[in-house]
């Protein structure tokens, strides 16, 4: 058995005296799409922080590539892209320089080359010049996909990245979404709307109170089977449809 | 080290195109410190009689006073518009987004200095301003910025920020603040170089260690 790219065990994180994560024990192979779903405070952002080298755990081990993230914070970086609800951009630079600007902090070589091949990606190429905060937040939220891609990350971490968008951009985002994730790239994602996660994942996950309570392959689940058992470990009106 | 200097290089830049598009931080510094000189010029005018003798301290107040307003904004504005994360996902030492920082906010300050010293000229009527002055200046800044830099990264997690940087910086501040003003009285009163040594020895001290600490300390302090 091949091992596996992401690896948690026995994760643990407390802000002072409040517990947020109890002990999670996760493996992710490679080319997985994983959706975690789970209400506000159940430890979603965290979990992903965690991963994302931005915030230490209390206790326990997270391995990428088989690398305790402890031992080598920077090389596990180069592994992973983040999207989150906040989008990571600047408002007054344009598209081009933002991207150029993260291009330089990953060491990209011809950089140019893979921003042109992004933002064309994204259908953003013909506002380069223009600065990010005249976008629309549907636009951003592309653009911060772009910015993720960037270094053409084994591993994207996406954290609510469908917040605050209307249905038609967030369907926009399904279909990108669906488009970056495949074989190739491993992609562990939070999310409250249950449909559109199950649509993107092959394995499901539900995070309540810092523990995960719920680990099923998606092709066993249907949205109608889906929501009962949710509602069942969360509570009603937790999640959005 | 090649990629460490890119990265620092890259934050310099990000910083002064923005800057230079918004003026933001010049603009609150450069206000603030001319607003100080006002109010230092009228508190002090009818009492003193040799108005050298209150030039270093006004000076050294309102470098630090209108510094606190740029160095604050060097991690606040990161985390106001979410970009926080971002820095710190960058894929090599963290110490090189505190050396990318630092260098903007010194050269923000440096920047408000160079307009602040003539302002000082006109309106106190001396002129004060000599290449050894210049010198205690750069580095008293120097300093300055080592160490604000890192209280903003630190302050920026806090709710109370904008109160908590001056509080943290403030008594650091006092071993910089004491030996540039020393330098400054003596310049302004005709001392050469050797004579002011001490305090520029103390000065490039207090640099060195303030800037090998925030190398050291810089990850944990932006950590969560």
């Amino acid at each position: 058995m091949a091992e596996p790219l992401i690896e948690v065990l026995g994760l643990r994180k407390a802000f002072g005296r409040h517990r947020v994560l109890k002990g999670i024990d996760l493996s992710v192979e490679a080319g997985a799409s994983v959706v975690l779903f789970g209400p506000n405070g159940a430890g979603k952002t965290t979990f992903l922080r965690i991963l994302a080298t931005l915030s230490r755990p209390t206790s326990g081990t997270v391995r990428v590539a088989g690398v305790d993230i402890k031992n080598n914070p920077e090389g596990i970086r180069q592994y992973l892209g983040l999207v989150t609800h906040a989008p990571l951009l600047y408002g007054d630079l344009s598209a081009q320089e933002n991207l150029a600007f993260y291009a330089r902090l990953y060491g990209i070589e011809n950089a140019e080359k893979r921003i042109q091949e992004l933002l064309d990606r994204v259908g953003l190429l013909h506002r380069r010049r223009d600065l990010v905060r005249t976008f629309s937040r549907g636009m951003v939220q592309r653009m911060a996909i772009a910015r993720a891609l960037l270094h053409n990350p084994p591993i994207l971490l996406l954290d609510e990245p469908d917040t605050g968008l209307d249905p038609q951009a967030a369907e926009m985002m399904t279909d990108f979404l669906r488009e970056i994730g495949g074989s190739q790239r491993t992609v562990l994602m939070t999310t409250h709307h249950l449909e559109r996660g199950l649509d993107l994942a092959d394995r499901v996950m539900i995070l309540q109170g810092g523990r995960i309570v719920f680990d099923e392959p998606s092709d066993s689940l249907s949205y109608e089977t889906l929501r009962p058992t949710y509602d069942e470990y969360v509570g009603k009106g937790a999640a959005v449809t | 080290m090649r990629r460490y200097f890119q990265v620092a290089w890259a934050v310099l830049w990000k910083d002064l195109r923005i800057e230079l598009r918004t003026k933001d931080i010049f603009t609150s510094m450069a206000v603030f410190a001319v607003l100080s000189l006002m109010i230092f010029n009228f508190a002090f005018e009818l009492r003193i009689p040799d108005k050298t003798v209150v030039i270093p301290g006004v000076l050294w107040v309102a470098i630090i006073f209108s510094g606190v307003l740029g160095l604050g904004r060097a991690f606040i504005s990161e985390k106001d518009r979410g970009s926080m994360a971002g820095l710190l996902l960058a894929p090599v030492d963290r110490s090189a987004i505190y050396l990318g920082k630092m260098l903007a906010s010194l050269l923000f300050i440096l920047v408000m200095e160079a307009f602040l010293l003539p302002l000082m000229v006109i309106f106190f009527n001396t002129n004060f301003i000599s290449l050894p002055l210049l010198l205690v200046l750069f580095l008293g800044t120097l300093g300055f910025a080592a160490v604000g830099t890192v209280f903003s990264g630190l302050a920026v997690n806090t709710r109370t920020r904008e109160v908590l940087l001056p509080v943290l910086l403030f008594p650091v501040m006092l071993p910089v603040l004491m030996a540039g003003i020393r330098a400054t009285i003596g310049f302004m009163e005709g001392d050469t170089l050797v004579d002011m040594m001490k305090w520029i020895n103390l000065l490039l001290f207090f640099d060195i260690m303030y800037l090998v600490v925030a190398y050291m300390t810089f990850d944990f302090v932006v950590e969560e």
